[in-house]
């Protein structure tokens, strides 16, 4: 018997049905609307499937990762500190090369994810196409197609999501090439980052942050949200205070 | 090993990484992503129907253009109220004479149990009936306005007011982000505060916390269109007067966005004073929304909320008011001692003791103001048989209501103080009681100045 609780966190652009797909899987009743910057602190929901527990919760939707904003710290922390065993990046597929962004972004910062493909059903009224199987090859993840507020889909994701917490999924997940110079930056700055940031955080993806200049992220390395790793209390939100 | 152990290893680092650094590399790195993003997305997307693709861009050609944009918006929002107003009549009649034909059961059942006259008082005159008014007044309106929101909100149209808005916030000094916040605010203003959190300058965060609080929120709706449908077109009849009713609400609105505006303003050029960021706001696509879902729930979550805050802050204080009212120093009344002592202060402002005192005590939730208010009138001991909405209005008649009285009411409660939840959420959100005070001060010194104002340029123009 497996007693072990699993984290999923999902991230995504604001607007692309995160918390929708929130709702459908923990059954709660998050607030949804069709308008960016709905989700400002991040919800925290529970699910049981296959007699496995799974605690997910909803990071603030951003459009990038680089720490311009609360929010985006706020999802950045989570996904570095926390370490969830899985992170859904939710995509429009409407609108699928902008919000590809924000995925290629966390795929450098974890290898455990599973990319959602929302909104399918506005996708195909809109003549648009997308090619699963050969996305999927690129990006080096599962990807999965949704909708998620038709329910369409949810059980091809949940059942990717028990194969990827059970070590059933080997992912490779694509690395995106810089132009030499950052290249060369990058390979100076690794071994460094090895030794003094330690093995359990993405060193190529602190390099890059350091080469940008990110203080907030070293700070936030050398203090250790250790609060972040036991649970949520600064932010746990159980839909009470956000719901309008 | 290392021969000499630096002081702070992390520091180093960073020194190290930025001595390799140069200026434009945030920018190097958003394009190589940008790139591949687009590389993939070659390979793997086929449109099959091109013109599909810019249905968006048309419509945001009607809903974002600079001519139509505000007149829309105001149309719409006139149309939501029109509505809502139109179609809360009548189940408000038939909920107040449903509540009203079963008090004289329960009522006799006291009479039958031979119940202490005092006891009957407190459950069924103070308790009872307060809490039916809130649900019979409020609810209707609720049901209508908020599903109605919800779906315009899915539609992915509330953005597009974010968008018109956005140039007049820039102008005022104040990010453009802020229309969003205050869009918020029209549900809760609690929940917005906490939404400011998406505008990154504290600067103009703080000029979002302190103004939102002038936009009106779910508590504030009913009071408002309540108010509007009884008072302000008393000449009108049907289809006209409500109508009229709407209007009101609208110009309300329009008031409470230019004040937002004007404080913005004068806030960023004293107190907070700073040039706007700049920013991008993305328009998400007109989506249809799952029209049933977001009827039965906004139905559910919003108007049994709203319902359900003002019910339980609503019973208890339906007993003390009760309670109040029949405690007597002397040969007046608690409730009517401390509604006298207040009563001059708010003359000067159009209002009556009786209603200044429902805001105090209403600080907790906005939803109970009305609900204190009627109360209280009802416990002066004109114990009528409320049965509608036209004995609602022979109430504030006969405690000498005119439209002035309702209109200073309706200003009154659009701008003072934020509810205490707000205020809770102000203090967590900036850490200072210095900024949470501000932000009740400021509104409630605006809510007096105006209403002020009002009354008096009334009295003065011989108009009432």
């Amino acid at each position: 018997m497996n007693n072990r609780e699993y984290t999923i966190a999902l991230a995504g652009n604001p607007n692309t049905g995160k918390s929708t797909l929130f709702n459908v899987l923990t059954g709660l009743r998050q607030h949804t609307g069709n308008w960016p910057g709905k989700t400002v602190v991040h919800a925290e929901g529970f699910f049981t499937y296959k007699d496995e527990q799974y605690r997910i919760i909803d990071l603030p939707g951003t459009y990038s990762l680089y720490s311009n904003s609360v929010d985006e710290e706020v999802a950045r922390d989570f996904i570095i500190f926390a370490k969830p065993d899985v992170t859904l990046v939710v995509l429009d597929a409407t609108a699928l090369e902008r919000n590809l962004n924000l995925a290629l972004q966390v795929l450098e910062m974890t290898d455990r994810v599973i990319v959602c493909l929302n909104l399918m059903d506005e996708a195909k009224k809109k003549g648009i196409v997308i090619d699963i199987a050969k996305l999927s090859k690129k990006l080096g993840v599962p990807v999965v197609p949704l909708a998620a507020r038709n329910k369409e889909g949810i059980e091809e994701l949940l059942e990717t999501i028990v194969r990827m917490v059970h070590g059933e999924i080997k992912t490779k997940p694509i690395v995106v090439s810089y132009s030499r110079a950052i290249e060369e930056k990058i390979t100076k700055l690794l071994p460094l980052v090895k030794e003094i940031v330690g093995e359990e955080y993405p060193a190529r993806w602190v390099a890059l942050r350091l080469l940008d200049g990110d203080t907030s992220l070293l700070h936030a390395l050398q203090h250790q949200p250790h609060h972040l790793l036991k649970g949520v209390p600064n932010y746990a939100c159980h839909c009470s205070a956000k719901s309008i | 090993m290392r021969a000499t152990v630096p002081p702070n290893p992390f520091d180093e680092l960073m020194d190290y990484a930025k001595s390799l650094s140069d200026g434009d590399t945030r920018e190097q790195i958003v394009s190589a992503i940008f790139q591949t993003s687009r590389d993939i997305c070659k390979e793997t997307i086929t449109y099959t129907k091109r013109e599909k693709l810019h249905e968006t861009e048309k419509l945001d050609r009607i809903f974002t253009s600079k001519i139509w944009g505000f007149p829309i918006m105001l149309a719409m929002l006139a149309v939501v109220i029109y509505i809502t107003i139109a179609g809360a009549n009548v189940p408000s009649s038939l909920l107040a004479e449903f509540f009203g034909w079963f008090e004289g059961y329960i009522t006799l059942a006291f009479e039958k149990m031979h119940a202490p006259e005092w006891l009957h008082g407190i459950l069924v005159l103070g308790l009872y009936r307060g809490t039916t008014w809130v649900v019979s007044v409020m609810l209707p309106p609720m049901a209508i306005f908020f599903p109605i929101f919800a779906l315009l909100e899915n539609y992915g149209y509330l953005p597009r007011v974010a968008f018109n808005m956005d140039r007049l916030f820039k102008k005022s000094g104040a990010h453009g982000k802020q229309s969003l916040t205050m869009a918020m605010g029209f549900g809760c203003n609690a929940a917005a505060i906490m939404s400011t959190r998406i505008i990154e300058s504290p600067r103009e965060r703080m000029l979002a916390i302190l103004t939102n609080n002038f936009v009106p929120c779910n508590g504030r709706w009913p009071t408002l269109i309540l108010l509007a449908s009884l008072f302000m077109a008393a000449g009108y009849t049907g289809g006209w007067k409500t109508l009229m009713t709407a209007s009101v609400v609208v110009a309300m609105v329009v008031f409470g966005i230019v004040v937002t505006l004007t404080v913005s303003w004068v806030l960023s050029k004293t107190a907070l004073r700073g040039m706007p960021t700049h920013y991008t706001l993305e328009l998400p696509p007109y989506r249809r929304p799952k029209i049933w879902d977001t009827i039965v729930r906004s139905t559910l979550d919003k108007s049994i909320y709203v319902l359900k805050r003002a019910v339980t802050v609503a019973a208890p204080a339906g007993v003390l008011t009760w309670v109040l009212a029949n405690i007597h120093i002397g040969d007046t009344t608690v409730l009517a001692h401390v509604a006298h002592l207040l009563d001059p202060f708010a003359r000067q402002l159009g209002l009556d003791g009786y209603i200044l005192m429902a805001f105090i005590l209403g600080l907790p939730a906005n939803e109970i103001v009305l609900p204190i208010l009627l109360m209280g009138y009802l416990s002066t001991g004109a114990l009528t048989e409320v049965d509608g909405l036209h004995s609602l209005k022979q109430i504030f008649l006969d405690h000498g209501w005119t439209w002035l009285t309702a209109l200073n009411m309706m200003l009154f409660s659009l701008l003072h103080y934020p509810c205490g939840t707000t205020l809770i959420n102000i203090y967590k959100e900036t850490k200072s009681k210095k900024w949470t005070f501000v932000a009740f001060a400021l509104p409630t010194g605006i809510a007096i100045a105006v209403t002020f104002t009002t009354a008096h340029i009334a009295q003065w123009l011989g108009l009432i």
